[in-house]
Formats: C-alpha cells, sequence, structure tokens
C-alpha cells in the first residue's frame, strides 16, 4: 500500500522526530510512504482567523501537491486533517473546478489514527508500551472529524502500558491557534486546566493526536514544573514497535 | 480600523475576570454541575432526532417570520390582547412606558425577559419613577447588586452564596446567612408582598404559538405564574422570533430547552398564556399588552445569519464553552454572552462595537453540539470572523503577518527561507513584548522534517 504523507508545517518546523516517527510507523506495517515535495501548510491558522483568502491560496498549494495521485493522504494532525475535509470546499465555493478538486483531496485524507486502525488495523497488532498514558481529545479531531475511539483502541492495545482516561479529555486546551497568541490569558489559563486534569490522572505521559494542542499542554508542564511527558501519540506507537 | 473607542474591551475585561477567584470558583461549580446533569438527562434518548425536528420547525418559522407574527398577532387580538410592533429598543421602551403612564400604577413586578434586557427596558422605566421589582430569584438578587445578568438563564450564576448573604444582609437588612434556603425564604417574603399589592406585570416569554396567539412562559419558581395571574395589568415583551406554529409543536420544546438548559426533565411551572382573563375564569390579567420587538431581527432573518435567530435562549452553549466556564458572562460588555451572545451581539449592535468578541472563542466547537435547536455556532462565528477581516476590523500588523502567511503558503521556497529566518531570529523575537506566543512555543528544529528525510 503507498500513502503521500502530509507531515504538516507544525511537525515539519517544529517537532521533526515526531514526523520521523510517523514514517516508522507506517512503514512498519508495510506502507510505501511519500513524502510530496513542495507542501507547505494546510491554511488553518489562517482560515481559523477569517482569512480566506490567504487559506485559500495555502488550499490551493496543498491541491497542487497532492492531486496528481490517487493514494490516501495521511497527516498526524486532527485540525490539519479537518482542514482538507471540512473546510477546503467552502473556500472555493464560487469556483466549481476547485471545489471539485478540494473534494477529491478530500476524499483522500484520512488523519493518522484513523488510517491506523481502519486501514492498517494496528489496534489489533499487539504493540508494545510502557508507563501510565492518558490522552487528550483535540477539538477539531474529536468533533469535526468525529475520530473519538480510534486513538483510544491504539491506546488501549498497548501491552505493557496503562491508559488512564482523562476527565473532560475533549475539553478545549485553549490553543485554539491564532487564539493562543490574541488571548495569551485565556490561553494559558485553560492550559492550566487542562493541566489539572492530565495530572490527576496520575499518569507519566500525555497524549494526542495534534501538536499545537500538545505544545500548549507542555508550556502549561513548563510553567508548572511539573513532570509529564508530553508524546505525540506517533512516538508513543512508534515506541513500541518491536 | 482595528479597534476604536466604543469597541467592547473584551480582552481586558476578561483579565480582570480571570484575578477574581471567587467569580471563577462560582462558574466552575455552576457551569459544571449544569453541563453534567444536560449530559445526563440528554443520554439514552433520541436526542439527534429531537434537536433536527426542533431545528426544523424553528427554520420553518424564520423562513415565514413575518406570516407567523401576523398570524400571532391577529390570534392574540382575537383571544383579548392589544398587541404592539416595535422596530427597536427606543419605540418598544416608549410603548410599554404609555402603557403604564396611562394607568395609575408605580410598582411593576417583572419575571425574566432577556429581550427587556437587551432594550434596557428597567432603566427607561426607573427615570420615568416607576419602582421595578425583578422576581426571578437570580434577577432579584442582581438588581439589587445593581449588575446586569452574567447568564441567560441564571443571571446570579457568578455569585456565590456567601457574596448572596453579604448583599442580602447589606441592602435588605435582614441578618447574615449563607444558607441558600434561608436567603431564598428572604427573598421569597419580600416578593410574596410585592406580588400581592402589584397593580402591572411585566413578563417575557419563552414561546409565542402562532395558531392560538398564546404566550409560553417556563419559570422554576413560579414567580412568572404569580405575575401573569394576580395583578390586572400584564405587558408581555418579547422578540419576534420567538414564534412556534402551534401547540402541537410546543412538546418539542418542553423536553428540550429544559433538559438543555439545567439537566430538567420539564420545567416546573410551564404557563400558556391565551389573551385576557373571561368571564368565569378565576385567575390572569385583565387586560394583556403583548409588544413584539424587531430590533434589527427582520434584518437577520433576511441575511446569512439567519440560524441563529433559531436560538431558544437555553443557556447550554454558554455552559458548554472554555472561554466562558472561566471568565463568565458581564466580561463580554454585552447583554448576551458565550457563544450565542458573541454572535448576536455582533449582529444586533454591529461589527465596530462588538469584534473584540470574535476572540473570545477558541472555535472548539463544543458549542455546536450540546445547542438543542442546532444553531451553527461555530460556523456563524467563523463567518464572523471573516467578516471581520474583509471589513478590515482586524490589527493591522496582524492582517500584514497573514499577507506573509499566504506568500509562503503558496510559494515553498519562501515557505522555507521563514522557516530559516524564524530558526535563526527566533531567541531574539521572543524578547519582543507582544509577541509573547512565541514564548510558549519550542525554538523551531535545526533541521526541519522536509529536509531530514
Ligand atoms: S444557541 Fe443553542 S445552545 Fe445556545 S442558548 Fe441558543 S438554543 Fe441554547
Amino acid at each position: 500500500m503507498r500513502v503521500q504523507l502530509f507531515g504538516t508545517c507544525m511537525i515539519d518546523t517544529f517537532f521533526p522526530e515526531t514526523g520521523m516517527s510517523v514514517m516508522k510507523l507506517l512503514r512498519h506495517f508495510g506502507v510505501d510512504v511519500s513524502y510530496p515535495k513542495g507542501q507547505t501548510c494546510c491554511g488553518k491558522p489562517a482560515n481559523s482567523g477569517g482569512y480566506a483568502r490567504e487559506s485559500r491560496k495555502a488550499a490551493e498549494q496543498f491541491i497542487s501537491v497532492f492531486e496528481g495521485s490517487k493514494d490516501p493522504i495521511v497527516t498526524p494532525s486532527g485540525s490539519c486533517a479537518s482542514m482538507v475535509k471540512n473546510h477546503y470546499h467552502h473556500l472555493f465555493k464560487d469556483n466549481t473546478m476547485m471545489r471539485d478538486k478540494a473534494l477529491a483531496v478530500a476524499d483522500r485524507t484520512y488523519e493518522l489514527t484513523q488510517f491506523l486502525v481502519h486501514e492498517l488495523k494496528v489496534h489489533e497488532a499487539g504493540l508494545s508500551g510502557k508507563g501510565k498514558i492518558t490522552y487528550h481529545a483535540s477539538c477539531q479531531l474529536t468533533r469535526e472529524l468525529g475520530v473519538k475511539e480510534e486513538p483510544l483502541l491504539l491506546l488501549q492495545s498497548l501491552n505493557g502500558a496503562e491508559f488512564i482516561p482523562m476527565p473532560y479529555a475533549d475539553r478545549c486546551c485553549g490553543f485554539g491557534g491564532v487564539f493562543m497568541a490574541k488571548m495569551p490569558e485565556i490561553s494559558t489559563a485553560l492550559a492550566d486546566e487542562k493541566l489539572d486534569t492530565v495530572l490527576s490522572t496520575g499518569a507519566d505521559t500525555v497524549t494526542g493526536c495534534d501538536h499545537g494542542c500538545l505544545m500548549n499542554i507542555a508550556d502549561a508542564v513548563r510553567r508548572r514544573g511539573a513532570r509529564i511527558a508530553v508524546k505525540h501519540i506517533a512516538t508513543v506507537l512508534a515506541e513500541g514497535l518491536k | 480600523m482595528t479597534s476604536t473607542a466604543t469597541s467592547i474591551p473584551f480582552r481586558a475585561n476578561a483579565a480582570e475576570a480571570l484575578s477574581n477567584s471567587p467569580l471563577r470558583a462560582a462558574m466552575r461549580n455552576a457551569t459544571e454541575t449544569f453541563a453534567k446533569k444536560r449530559t445526563e438527562a440528554t443520554a439514552s434518548l433520541p436526542i439527534e432526532e429531537w434537536r433536527t425536528q426542533a431545528s426544523d420547525t424553528r427554520l420553518r418559522v424564520l423562513e415565514n417570520l413575518g406570516e407567523y407574527v401576523d398570524r400571532f398577532s391577529a390570534n392574540a387580538v382575537r383571544a383579548g390582547a392589544k398587541v404592539y410592533r416595535a422596530d427597536n429598543a427606543e419605540s418598544a421602551v416608549s410603548i410599554v412606558g404609555s402603557i403604564l403612564k396611562d394607568r395609575a400604577v408605580q410598582k411593576v413586578v417583572k419575571s425574566k425577559s432577556m429581550v427587556t434586557e437587551e432594550i434596557h427596558l428597567n432603566k427607561y422605566l426607573e427615570t420615568l419613577g416607576f419602582k421595578i421589582v425583578e422576581t426571578d430569584l437570580g434577577e432579584y438578587i442582581i438588581q439589587i447588586a445593581g449588575e446586569g445578568p452574567s447568564h441567560i438563564i441564571v443571571p446570579a450564576i457568578h455569585k456565590d452564596r456567601k457574596q448572596v448573604g453579604r448583599l442580602f444582609s447589606e441592602k435588605l437588612g435582614c441578618e447574615y446567612t449563607e444558607d441558600p434556603a434561608a436567603l431564598t425564604k428572604i427573598a421569597k417574603k419580600i416578593l410574596r408582598d410585592e406580588f400581592l399589592s402589584a397593580k402591572a406585570a411585566i413578563s417575557g416569554a419563552n414561546f409565542a404559538v402562532a395558531d392560538s396567539g398564546s404566550l409560553v412562559i417556563f419559570t422554576n419558581e413560579g414567580n412568572g405564574r404569580m405575575c401573569t395571574t394576580l395583578p390586572p395589568l400584564h405587558i408581555a415583551v418579547l422578540s419576534i422570533e420567538k414564534m412556534i406554529p402551534s401547540l402541537a409543536d410546543l412538546p418539542k420544546f418542553m423536553r428540550l430547552l429544559p433538559r438543555s438548559a439545567t439537566g430538567q426533565m420539564l420545567t416546573t411551572y410551564m404557563s400558556v398564556i391565551t389573551g385576557t382573563r373571561k368571564a368565569g375564569e378565576s385567575t390572569g390579567a385583565e387586560e394583556l399588552h403583548i409588544v413584539l420587538v424587531d430590533n434589527g431581527r427582520t434584518k437577520i432573518v433576511a441575511g446569512e445569519y439567519r440560524e441563529m435567530l433559531k436560538c431558544i435562549r437555553c443557556g447550554a452553549c454558554l455552559n458548554a464553552c472554555p472561554v466562558y466556564r472561566l471568565v463568565g458572562g458581564h466580561a463580554y460588555g454585552a447583554t448576551y454572552p458565550g457563544p450565542m451572545g458573541i454572535v448576536l451581539t455582533t449582529l444586533l449592535e454591529g461589527m465596530e462595537k462588538a469584534h473584540p468578541l470574535l476572540d473570545a472563542t477558541t472555535l472548539c466547537g463544543a458549542c455546536g453540539d450540546v445547542c438543542p435547536v442546532k444553531v451553527p455556532l461555530p460556523e456563524l462565528l467563523h463567518k464572523l470572523r471573516e467578516e471581520r477581516v474583509e471589513r478590515g476590523f482586524t490589527p493591522y500588523l496582524e492582517r500584514q503577518g497573514m499577507v506573509g502567511f499566504g506568500f509562503a503558503a503558496e510559494s515553498p521556497q519562501l515557505f522555507s527561507l521563514g522557516q530559516t529566518v524564524a530558526r535563526v531570529f527566533w531567541p531574539l523575537a521572543k524578547k519582543i513584548p507582544g509577541l509573547g506566543a512565541l514564548e510558549r512555543m519550542p525554538i523551531p528544529a535545526q533541521i526541519t522534517f522536509g529536509r531530514s528525510i
């Protein structure tokens, strides 16, 4: 099986090791992964800020990079996947040709855990893990994409790790893209609340499917000096490969 | 045109609220309780089906709002009411004022109504010399505190029992107690005397039934019923979108509204008022005046934000909102707070005044999930953000930054140059005031993912 990886601008810029985990994971399950050249950002930051023109430019770039193939497009981010799947076609409502192209790439796009569970059955592979893991259910992943069970199935399947559900797991961590920069007081207060619920589980690792949220949570950890690891789910899973 | 003298200072308000720890504790307790009760009350029910049905009914009304309002008015008149149409707040308050001036009343008892807050009715009537007594316990509390509501169904949600205890002993001269039952009893005694001596009442309405001309009022304290049955004069003030087609539609909302609001199966009291007291009836007002307030609704209903007017004011979106839960309602500086408040305030009061509120959301989508009539709040919030950008209400630097983002997003070379520049200047940029968000982000990697494979 072949897939095209959309790495996301955040992983590309800040967290290349998460990208490597994704590659490792997919390759381990026999996937031929390509990383199409020319990919930039899905446009989500501009789109959530209300900048339709700029997010359209990003969408056009994404479409031009990925449209040449029929392979699934996999991305390790709920909010980027949702941007492509749920928002792109709205950006081109006055342009039928582009809208059709947007819908075509949307059809091929999967968030990582969706792909791991539905296409690769990774939750049945008996991966190993360690320690106590809790999980933050990010907003667009949970509510826009409806991906609720997949990450849980994966985490619960890890031999040797204990999965501890977090209270209010699907409550916003306060990242919100531009929100983080424009409303820092509220953003950090929400991240602090999130960290309270994270720590209440007694876990030694908190994971999730979106680096934006994880970054915001990691900042709350840093500010508080708390002792808990913050890792993308791809990294948690890749660590369990034999 | 970034921030004008008249725009709502949401960020400053929010920062102030965040440093108010009793407020934060009260907000957390109350919203968590309501949200939990709502979840329990909607579990194992065909709630999606109910929401769709309720949404369809509301949408049907909005598509022909003018007709429903006409039908309601004709039927209410037939049942003995007098019906008035007020295009805006000024005309609404002056209609109510002149009804009262014509009668020899000094005091008016009032049951909770958000639209009267929207048109600032109490303030207007007080300048005319009337005494207004709010009879919903929460409204009564904020009235004697000299505040506005901070939640659309729980007006005093931001206060804890200690604050209410102190307020009562200070303003009512009673002995300090923080026992909710005792405090309720104190208010009840005062309010009972007010009910019995009042010659006029003002109420809102939860629904207006077009086919019968009836008003439907939900309360939990029975104060709505006292207001609308004891005094001989009843003035109902409601916004025009409150219409439902017929009484047969009412059960859809009877089961959804209280469940969404407080997690109750049913509201404690529901009054259906059709016209004035008839011969042989023992209760009911002798005179019923219904003031239908437009105040911008006809325009909203004709535009792309129509679905906002499906709202039945349950407050579920407030309780679900991470931002509202943290800062409370007063930070929004407007009548309606929370997600529905951001949208409605922007539509009713204009972008110029309300644009800072559009930052009061993370677009997390929790509001859209709980709305009993499926108001697409996240979509409407997003659409308003786009309108804000189009109309030039975002800060200059942000706009320039986004233009830069647009160029980089469509050019991989520029994008990668941007990454390099960011990496090199990151330590420096972190020191620039106003770029505080960078402080909360890690340093860009030496080698990007794209280049490392
Ligand atoms: S928008 Fe929906 S959830 Fe919010 S108050 Fe109105 S009806 Fe309730």
